[in-house]
């Protein structure tokens, strides 16, 4: 049986205790962008510039459990000065690292996604600290918590790319 | 005179889930506001019936569907003589939240027309305001809100008004969230003065205190089997019979019909009109043995010993973490049931659950299907303990410690 601190890793509660790219930026020219998981009330607000491609700037707002906090302030330190396509292909790979271990947990088969693309992509992509949240497919009912983030940023990368077009 | 007691360690050896461990720690069970326990009784009920009895019911003229079908109606006279109400004024539903769509595609559709006010609480569950918003937005029936006071009540102040024109007041008797308990007699009677029928969401009440539908003035009353011992898939509507008798049917097909022809169809009697299908059988069976669990201990003992183990819980809270714990609900126990929902510091509510899981405690977290009242308390998330017939002093003891133990692992409250 998995334990807590397979969950609850040493770099997950630091980014909880001290999040990253707390705040807000004007909109516009920022693109405000809003999760929620209606199961748990976790929310995740982003602010994301983006400018010739790249997310110039990133600010976090919202409330939640340590794991989609955490995960938030992660993703921000992650994509914050990165080109736009770099920042989809984290999104995949750590959606990836949810999906193949919640399909490995449950015996094998496709990832959710339906994207055969996504485990060599996982394989190309560096996650660095990211992986840190790999411990929480061990506890499947929080994925949602640790993926939120980066739905988030999806739906905002889409958002603003579609606004700017 | 001494308060009628409960022999729980009697009681927990009918238990068979609370020997088992979870992380090699005992298990203490402490959501019973979501769902309880099953007692060996029930579980032999319901084995027993399938092993000897089964076959469907109403249906067969042989041996064992005439014992299925007895024991089907005796469970539903069983429900009947807890609740106060006559056998054919209970109908089986599913759960609360079937037992008050029925009220609301049945009695509502054909009773409430646009501009007519349903009046509900901020306390009620989600089963007790979804049905209305559906109801409102196919009706344009305006809903009305009775708010909170800042201690957990219901906010009477503005009754009349609120029922000026209304046909319906829904109330839950027992808060799932704040524990709250409602008195359900005055707001029946003003409900009734001013022309309106009164639904009582007692999902939270039957399965710890003594109810008395009739004593209550209800109209209609919502309850569950798998929070009161029984299993889940079986809980019931209980409706005056005048009422269920000029009710439409709900669901439409076998078992509800006296007659159906290539034109048309005609209706069974109560309480079979509101039963299509084949119902839950052995689901009913162990209803009927879980109620005579409950009666054999006494329901004036199970709230004596909810209400003693709720001060017990309040009392080691504070003392364990005084102000870094805010606890939503009354802190008189003669106002309220045993569900305790709190913040505590900064941690959030599903890890506080995850970290004393580890030390066998179930706790719920989150907004338990009442995100109006969420709204209303300015809270996203509760974690929530609720305690019933097989929890004790330890019990307190291990939520306590166990809460502690998330203190130290997020170590920063605040």
């Amino acid at each position: 049986m998995p334990g807590l601190e397979d969950l609850y890793r040493e770099i997950i509660l630091d980014h909880y205790r001290a999040p990253r790219n707390r705040g807000e930026l004007p909109v516009p020219p920022a693109h405000r962008a809003e999760g929620f998981n209606p199961l748990c009330g976790d929310e995740v607000i982003l602010y994301l510039d983006v400018d010739d491609g790249t997310v110039t700037d990133i600010r976090t707002a919202g409330q939640g459990c340590s794991i989609s906090q955490a995960s938030t302030s992660m993703m921000s330190a992650a994509v914050k000065g990165k080109p736009v396509e770099e920042a989809r292909r984290l999104i995949r790979a750590f959606k990836s690292l949810m999906s193949i271990h919640e399909s490995t947990l449950e015996g094998g088969g496709a990832d959710g996604d339906g994207d055969g693309g996504y485990p060599d992509e996982a394989d190309d992509v560096r996650l660095g600290d990211l992986e840190a949240l790999q411990g929480v497919v061990k506890f499947p009912v929080r994925i949602k918590c640790a993926t939120l983030a980066w739905n988030t940023l999806q739906q905002g990368l889409d958002e603003s790319v579609g606004a700017a077009s | 005179m001494t308060p009628p007691t409960l022999d729980v360690a009697r009681i927990q050896a009918d238990f068979p889930i609370l020997k088992r461990q979870v992380h090699g720690k005992r298990l203490v069970y402490l959501d019973s506001a979501s769902s309880s326990q099953k007692p060996i009784q029930v579980l032999d009920a319901m084995d027993r019936i399938y092993r000897e009895s089964y076959a469907n019911v109403h249906r067969g003229v042989y041996t064992i569907a005439e014992e299925s079908t007895a024991a089907y109606e005796a469970a539903r006279a069983k429900t009947a003589t807890l609740l106060g109400g006559d056998t054919s004024e209970i109908v089986f539903t599913k759960n609360v939240t079937e037992a008050i769509n029925l009220v609301a595609y049945s009695w509502a559709r054909a009773n409430l027309r646009e501009g007519d006010a349903v009046v509900v609480t901020e306390m009620e569950h989600h089963a007790n305001v979804v049905p209305w918003h559906i109801l409102s937005e196919e009706r344009g029936i305006e809903l009305r809100w009775i708010p909170l006071t800042d201690d957990f009540g219901l906010d009477l102040t503005d009754l009349d008004r609120l029922l000026d024109g209304a046909r319906l007041l829904c109330v839950t008797a027992a808060s799932n969230v704040l524990g709250t308990l409602n008195d359900v007699r005055p707001l029946a009677d003003a409900a009734h003065a001013a022309g309106a029928l009164v639904l009582v969401d007692a999902a939270q009440a039957v399965p710890h205190m003594p109810v008395d539908v009739r004593a209550w003035d209800a109209d209609f009353v919502g309850f569950t089997g798998h929070k009161m011992l029984g299993p889940s898939g079986v809980g019931g509507l209980w409706a005056r019979a005048d009422l269920l008798d000029a009710m439409p049917p709900f669901l439409g097909g076998g078992e509800m019909i006296r007659d159906v022809t290539t034109e048309g169809f005609t209706t069974n009697e109560v309480p079979w009109k509101f039963e299509a299908g084949t119902p839950p059988i052995a689901e009913a069976v162990g209803l009927g043995a879980a109620i005579d669990y409950l009666q054999a201990i006494g329901l004036d003992a199970v709230r004596a010993h909810e209400r003693q183990l709720t001060q017990c819980a309040l009392d080691a809270l504070d003392a364990r973490f005084g102000d870094r714990m805010t606890i939503y609900g009354p802190r008189d126990v003669d106002r309220r049931g045993s569900a305790i929902s709190f913040l505590f510091g900064d941690i959030h509510a599903h890890d506080i659950s995850q970290v004393v899981d580890e030390e066998g405690v179930c706790v719920r977290a989150g907004h338990h299907c009442a995100k109006p009242l969420m709204r209303a308390l300015g809270v996203v998330a509760t974690t929530r303990a609720s305690f019933y017939v097989y929890n004790d002093e330890d019990d307190v003891d291990a939520l306590v410690d166990a809460l502690a133990r998330a203190e130290d692992f997020f170590g920063f409250v605040g």
